[in-house]
């Protein structure tokens, strides 16, 4: 008993740790941080709970009375008091439908992120520690790769498997080809900062250290230097959830990504768009705050992670 | 420098390649041309014999060559939809495209410059900090709901501007087809360009700020102020200059950033460029016209890549243009 409190004093455990360090000091102070970070989690937590606080389900076709489309929100004249955010044209409660499409959104990103990181921090410790020509030809790739943009190669690759497998089948993959598409071409991004961040640590007197004792080459990169490359991947990260939610919205919206039946919030702004000349605004606008609302929390939540984790500006 | 310039060539080379034969599996894969001339009813042993005569049995390779060979002439096939070929379909359309990234470059220059050297030179003004919160609003908004957001404000509420289509078009020089001569062209220019520049606007404002700023700390612009020359003539002649060089390889990158983003902003104006006929193409499965997309598009982001790149070794002179590793 006594030797593990004197081991707890000696070694403070990962809270202890997290709470004296420089990254949750500035969170403290920064309130731009903490109220960001408060919207996200509010975000996570009703879209992780869509389908127990949603007043209907939207993906239920016998919920769904056409008589009842276009309603406005209830604190309009003709709103009614059901639908407190309005139906869309299909006769869908809004709140409903958003709670579930921001699911659909948040989860496509947190996915083709996930993978973006995957690929890219296998091939940038790759490249940045075996160096040499798989460095010089794994960096040519991600350097043609990048120079096509996201978007881009989406619309394409997603265009030609709609071509191809019918808008049908395609609907029903729709979600695996928007993660697969969006994680795929990202992957540059994680790799050219997880090789940089790679050269930089490889040349440090641990990983000699490690390599004299006989660890293997999988070990030393996997155990020893990614854990020390953390940093900028945590701020890329953010800023690439905020792009491939936008990115999922952009390629929903143009009719290849979500189908209006299991919408995401793109493919709800772009059902709403044909109605926006009649008047029914809020099926387009009232999802269209929700997403910007959440990239907005996203990109400010990076902007605040780059200042306070960025090696050039502090080194601790 | 020729080294340089061989290497760039070189890989331009290799990645036009590559877009080419990614093209043309899809046209390989992507229905039956055979169907789309001769329909269903065929018997099958003409069809056969028609496939033989066609070539379309030949090995992979032997079909690709005689695809290249054709592609480089300009024949990329007949759209099925217009019954023409479908590079004279895209190049029909190529004007309006470029116009609106032409529209949206000229706003970008325009706006990011004095914004981004005016945020530099006074960090602490409120317009600064004004610009730098609303230009990570603006990072954060996608471009649909921007245009989305203008058609409603200047064309519904205010009745201002036109919230779809080119107007009217001159013709110059036979090919042509431009609609800046005119005032009704010029109206319809405005939102999509507005649109497609707002895009890029954040970015480059806070790009140009930043460069500019690490510039102003940089030793010779310390002996500038030594020296006592002007403040004008070390913002705009000593600092400025340095600070275009990374913006002209991010801006060299964003083109084909932009030609993306021509394919949202042409849907949401309908405008008739490439972008639009290139979606329209894929709901009728017009493969010919997604070829020629394809490989117009790719020629697009490698001429001007390898560009930007020959640009920057021309004036950087700290490039290395050896390419040693």
């Amino acid at each position: 008993m006594a030797e593990s409190t004197q081991n707890m004093e000696q070694h403070p455990t990962a809270l202890q740790r997290f709470k004296a360090s420089h990254f949750w000091h500035s969170f403290k102070i920064d309130r731009v941080a903490q109220f960001s970070f408060l919207i996200f989690l509010t975000y996570a937590i009703l879209a992780i709970s869509a389908s127990f606080i949603a007043p209907f389900d939207p993906y239920d076709a016998s919920q769904i009375d056409i008589m009842n489309s276009e309603i406005p929100p209830s604190w309009q004249e003709e709103g009614e008091e059901d639908f407190i955010l309005g139906t869309d044209a299909q006769g869908r409660d809004m709140l409903s439908t958003i709670l579930y499409g921001t699911r659909v959104s948040l989860m496509i990103g947190l996915c083709a992120v996930a993978l973006q990181a995957l690929l890219g921090i296998v091939i940038g410790l790759t490249a940045g520690y075996i160096g040499g020509r798989v460095d010089s030809f794994l960096m040519r790739i991600a350097d043609i790769q990048l120079s096509f943009s996201t978007l881009m190669v989406a619309i394409i690759v997603l265009a030609v498997f709609q071509a191809t497998f019918g808008t049908e089948l395609y609907q029903q993959l729709a979600m695996i080809m928007l993660i697969l598409v969006i994680g795929i071409a990202e992957w540059p991004q994680y790799a050219r900062t997880i090789r940089a961040s790679v050269l930089a640590e490889k040349k440090k007197e641990y990983v000699d250290a490690a390599r004299v004792m006989g660890f293997g080459r999988l070990r030393i990169m996997f155990r020893h230097i990614l854990p020390n490359t953390l940093s900028p991947i945590l701020v890329i990260s953010t800023v690439q959830i905020a792009n491939a939610i936008i990115s999922e919205a952009s390629l929903s919206f143009l009719g290849l990504g979500m189908p209006v039946s299991q919408p995401s919030l793109g493919s709800l702004i772009s059902s709403g768009f044909e109605y926006i000349f009649s008047g029914a605004w809020w099926i387009t606008v009232i999802p269209g705050v929700v997403l910007i609302v959440l990239v907005l929390v996203m990109n400010l939540l990076g902007d605040w992670m780059r200042d306070v984790l960025n090696p050039k500006l502090y080194k601790g | 420098m020729i080294a340089f310039f061989v290497k760039r060539f070189f890989q331009a080379v290799v990645v036009m390649f590559v877009i080419s034969l990614i093209s043309f599996s899809i046209q390989d894969n992507l229905g039956d041309p055979l169907r789309e001339l001769v329909g269903q009813a065929v018997s099958e042993e003409e069809r056969q014999a028609l496939r033989e005569e066609m070539g379309l049995n030949d090995p992979f390779l032997v079909q690709y060559v005689r695809f290249a060979k054709k592609a480089v002439q300009g024949d990329l096939g007949n759209s099925y939809f217009f019954k023409k070929p479908a590079f004279e379909v895209i190049m029909k359309k190529l004007p309006a495209t470029l116009e609106l990234v032409f529209g949206a470059t000229i706003i970008i220059v325009l706006f990011s410059v004095p914004i981004g050297v005016y945020s530099a030179i006074n960090p602490q003004s409120w317009f600064s900090k004004t610009v730098m919160g609303l230009s990570i609003v603006g990072i954060s908004i996608p471009v649909f709901l921007t245009a989305i957001g203008l058609i409603y404000l200047f064309a519904i509420e205010l009745g201002w501007l036109p919230s779809y289509g080119r107007g009217d078009t001159t013709n110059v020089m036979g090919f042509w087809e431009t609609g800046l001569l005119s005032a009704d062209g010029l109206k319809h220019l405005i939102l999509p360009s507005f649109t497609l520049a707002s895009i890029m606007l954040p970015l480059f404002i806070r790009l140009i700020r930043a460069e500019m700023m690490e510039v102003l700390q940089s030793e010779y612009v310390k002996f500038a102020w030594a020296k006592g020359i002007s403040p004008r003539r070390i913002y705009f002649l000593h600092a400025l200059k340095n600070t275009m060089l990374p913006v002209i390889t991010v801006g060299g990158v964003q083109i084909g950033t932009m030609v993306a983003y021509t394919i949202l902003t042409e849907t949401v104006f309908q405008w008739p460029g490439m972008g639009f006929l290139f979606l329209e193409a894929v709901n009728r499965v017009d493969t010919p016209l997604i070829v020629a997309y394809l490989i117009v598009v790719g020629a697009i982001f490698v001429v001007t890549n390898t560009l930007v790149d020959l640009i920057y070794g021309l004036v950087n002179p700290t490039v290395n243009l050896a390419g040693k590793k």
